[in-house]
């Protein structure tokens, strides 16, 4: 797996996200806790809502459109509702936030 | 024939490879010990309770010099090395060269001082050995003011140490909360919390700018411009391995002296153990690594094979008197879950962090009895699925209750107030109880609690429950969400009765189930915070909805709406112009007139909105707060100006009022308007708030509403000048900041308290009606500014993607 050091986590917000912009759409980069990181599709597979801009809360984000709430570890959409977001592997060290490169490269439509 | 050992530096770790070396072969070596500190080797771990004054130095000596007089061992203590010469095999030291077969370092650590201007003063120390410890019960005893900074576990040491003196002590941390490497947020509260009990205060977020004093320190200046006075500052910000010698020596060195796993530096004769070296990437601050490495180390100096590997490590802190345990990983990795156990009544927090079925992270405070345990579990990748349910009751518990959702009302003292409105404390209730008024009827009518306003009603059900348990019949409340069992109304009220001023503190004390809430419960938190906390308590936008987030509208292909604001509906054509051209500079699609007296630009994107806002704030315009649970207009007419109907200035006092209330938040969405007659063309009567002129004054209702409900506003007063009509709007506005519960509008609140009850306290008592009027403009001191521009100034490259890989060479 080869990674690409996207930026500093000093640069998302604590329970909040950043974007990453990508020729296959947008990733968004979520930090759920002081040094802890998820990688997924921003797109809410129900009527394309920007995950980024949602209420990030435990492990999970809550779509601000119409408040579907994704679990971060596996994408699936809670509750009632079903659906799923793509996530991707991303790693956290000595402050950087390094993004798999696939999920920049070859993304499969989510 | 004996070989020469000449180990540099006397302290725990290289203490342990002497007592290995001298037990297993005392023949083998010419021992000559280093160190720069004028005595042997003491336990560093125990230099707390010396500064606390528990224990004396005697106490924590662990060689003395008796221990290595009788095993031979040269001492040249107080003695620095200058110098060690690979070559020659050779050290330096300064009165007089060492030559050596095999070289020990055992330099350990040096604080980390923080560059800034004053670092150098005296009353500036350390804490790293007991000089430092001396330096501090010496200050101590001449009283006065320590800052400590850093809120680490040696600066949290340091402070309860001087506090235990006598000193008024302040930690300054970074970090948002104290200990983040060890804790997280919850314990970091509850830290926090037993801290300030003892009288500590506590600075989290706050950095230092410079030490400030003539000759010596006198106060230590923070990056927000305030100062703190200072008789003693201590800096515990960090410590970094000790690497000077062994980089002049030219040693491989990274952050430590690095090391193989027989202990051995880059030159096979030179051994390094401890704090200083680095060993696979890892540093080592605990003492049961150095323990293990001084084996090793002793091991290969006798030629028999043994190996160094790092071991998985629990903390088990004490902050004199604290109890904290951290184990594992519970801040890192994906695939988490968290089970999370909350005892507001004993202060107890446990969270646990488990992944594929297996323990991997564990953080408590409070009750750290059962921390072993669970540290097993981890260390062992044992399968947790089996004991799942009950596993955060530790070994001895299964199966049983659950946690009690009454105890956040159970463990309120008894001078805590439960109804606001008539000053009654939960003590007066439960003697009420006691004396026979068994429901809440009768509680209402003995001691008055809940008879006025109503909000405190689900605690008095909750504070009879508690006192009568199976013989009180709860009535069914609906809670905020699943985070919690308490409704809006409890919470609104525990916050003020426990003062309770942080998230954190919310989450804790009132047993929140998730370790931060969720969409519906934050905003609800924060919003209840700042308006019962508007100085103490700082806005969180992480728990606002992204239109408060972004001030702006999101629409439903994620662009957004921008509305700045038009005071009472005014404009000119240089607002109008600016308008227009930022319109076309950003390829605005839709221009709408809003039914509130002003221009929406539909469409902008969110990368643009920083720009935009700049532009616009250039001509003068701010923010509408189209988007905000907060006041929007207020909606005017053009009254005496030009109507030949009008009888007051509407659209100068609509002005007034908007000037006056903009920028405030509020349980939900606040519109006003001023109509200048009773013919009524800004529309008063369906507004939260409305006033209409007349010749005699100006009428005032409020509860009006078009929206998913149309109501029409119920009249509240009439005043005859309009200096009291605003301060009627700002206190009546007051109270339904107090009193609402989020995401009620004012006639929703309206109708719980009662017309009745408004007039009352808003209007008739007019000390009360101008105590509303001062609380709103205290937090108007904080809010009333334009969000743009600070957007604008200071988090513009937030609105940027962190990264944009789409501008790359194709292939």
């Amino acid at each position: 797996m080869s990674w690409i050091d996207i930026g500093h986590i000093d640069d998302v917000p604590l329970r909040g996200a950043r974007l990453v912009k990508t020729r296959l759409g947008c990733i968004a980069i979520f930090r759920t806790a002081e040094a802890e990181l998820f990688a997924a599709s921003n797109a809410c597979p129900h009527k394309g809502g920007p995950l980024s801009e949602g209420i990030v809360h435990g492990q999970s984000v809550t779509c601000p459109l119409h408040n579907w709430v994704f679990d971060l570890n596996t994408g699936e959409a809670q509750g009632a509702d079903e659906g799923r977001i793509t996530t991707y592997p991303v790693r956290l060290e000595d402050g950087r936030i390094l993004l798999d490169a696939r999920a920049i490269t070859e993304r499969s439509a989510a | 024939m004996k070989q020469k050992l000449v180990v540099i530096g006397a302290g725990m770790a290289s203490g342990r490879v002497l007592e290995h070396l001298t037990e297993t072969a005392p023949d083998a070596f010419d021992i000559t010990l280093f160190n720069a500190e004028p005595r042997g080797n003491y336990n560093r771990i125990m230099l707390s309770p010396v500064l606390s004054g528990e224990k004396t130095y005697e106490d924590i000596v662990t060689h003395d010099g008796g221990w290595y007089a009788q095993r031979g061992i040269a001492c040249r203590f107080g003695e620095h090395v200058v110098k060690i010469d690979r070559e020659m095999k050779v050290v330096e030291g300064e009165n007089g060269h060492v030559p050596y077969d095999k070289l020990l370092i055992a330099t350990g650590s040096a604080p980390f001082i923080i560059p800034v201007p004053g670092k150098d003063l005296p009353g500036v120390i350390t804490y790293r050995d007991l000089d430092d410890t001396n330096a501090m019960i010496d200050a101590a005893a001449k009283g006065g003011n320590a800052v400590v900074i850093g809120g680490g576990l040696l600066g949290l040491e340091a402070a309860a140490g001087l506090a235990e003196r006598g000193m008024t002590v302040t930690v300054v941390h970074l970090m948002g909360h104290l200990m983040e490497r060890q804790l997280d947020e919850a314990a970091g509260y509850l830290l926090r919390k037993d801290l300030e009990l003892r009288g500590i205060t506590v600075r989290t977020q706050a950095s230092t700018k410079a030490i400030l004093g003539e000759g010596r320190a006198e106060a230590v200046l923070l990056e927000s411009g305030e100062t703190l006075p200072a008789d003693l500052v201590v800096m515990a910000v960090g410590i970094r391995p000790e690497t000077r010698l062994a980089t002049d020596a030219g040693l491989d060195v990274a952050r430590g002296i690095e090391v193989n796993a027989q202990m051995q530096s880059s030159d096979p004769d030179v051994l390094a153990v401890g704090e200083c070296v680095e060993f696979d990437g890892h540093l080592f601050g605990l003492v049961a690594p150095l323990y293990d490495q001084a084996k090793v180390a002793a091991n290969t100096l006798l030629g028999q094979p043994d190996a160094f590997v790092v071991k998985e490590l629990a903390t088990k802190l004490k902050v004199t008197g604290c109890d904290l345990f951290s184990a594992g990983d519970f801040a890192e990795g994906e695939g988490r879950e968290d089970i999370v156990f909350r005892d507001p009544a004993r202060g107890v927090y446990k969270r646990l962090v488990i992944e594929d079925d297996r323990l991997i992270g564990a953080v408590m405070y409070g009750d750290t009895a059962d921390g072993s345990w669970f540290f097993g579990l981890i260390k062992d990748g044992t399968d947790i699925d089996e004991m799942r349910d009950t596993l955060i009751f530790g070994p001895a518990y299964q199966g049983g209750d659950t946690a009690d959702p009454l105890s956040a009302v159970a463990a309120l003292p008894p001078e805590a107030e439960i109804c606001g409105c008539n000053g009654v404390c939960k003590g007066t209730i439960v003697e009420a109880i006691a004396a026979g008024a068994t429901d809440l009827a009768a509680v209402r009518a003995s001691t008055k609690a809940s008879a006025s306003c109503g909000t405190c009603t689900g605690l008095v059900e909750q504070v009879l429950q508690v006192t009568l348990g199976d013989e009180f019949q709860m009535p069914a409340a609906q809670p905020i969400c699943g985070c919690t069992d308490l409704t809006h109304e409890d919470v609104r009220r525990l916050i003020k009765a426990q003062e309770l001023k942080s998230q954190a503190a919310v989450w804790q004390e009132l047993g929140w189930k998730t370790p931060n809430g969720c969409h519906v419960c934050r905003p609800a938190i924060n919003y209840y915070l700042l308006a019962d906390w508007p100085l103490e308590y700082q806005d969180d936008p992480q728990s606002r909805f992204v239109n408060e987030r972004k001030h702006a509208n999101i629409q439903k292909d994620g662009t957004f709406s921008v509305v700045p604001r038009m005071w009472g509906g005014i404009t000119n054509p240089a607002e109008l112009r600016a308008i227009a051209d930022a319109a076309e500079k950003y390829d605005v699609p839709t221009v709408k007139v809003t039914g509130g007296q002003r221009i929406d630009l539909l469409g902008v994107k969110g990368e643009d909105l920083p720009a935009i806002w700049a532009d616009l704030n250039r001509a003068g315009l701010v923010s509408g707060h189209a988007y905000s649970k907060g006041l929007r207009t207020v909606k005017t007419c053009v009254g005496t100006d030009h109507c030949r109907f009008g009888t007051q200035d509407s659209t100068g006092l609509g002005i007034k009022l908007e000037k006056i209330l903009w920028g405030s938040w509020t349980p939900h969405k606040l519109k006003l308007a001023v109509s200048g007659c009773p013919r009524n063309c800004a529309e008063a009567t369906c507004k939260d708030i409305g006033v209409v002129c007349v010749d005699s004054g100006y009428q005032i209702g409020i509860g009006g509403a078009a929206g998913m409900d149309v109501k029409e506003t119920e009249l509240l007063c009439q005043v005859p000048t309009e200096d009291e009509a605003i301060e009627v709007v700002m206190a009546v506005t007051q109270a339904y900041r107090e009193g609402g519960k989020y995401l009620d509008r004012l006639y929703k609140w309206l109708a719980k308290v009662g017309m009745d009850w408004v007039r009352a306290n808003v209007v008739d008592d007019l000390e009360n009606r101008r105590a509303l009027a001062e609380r709103f403009e205290l937090s108007q001191s904080i809010y009333r500014k334009d969000p743009w521009a600070e957007h604008v100034r200071d988090k513009a490259p937030s609105y940027a993607p962190i990264a944009d890989f789409t501008l790359e060479a194709a292939e």
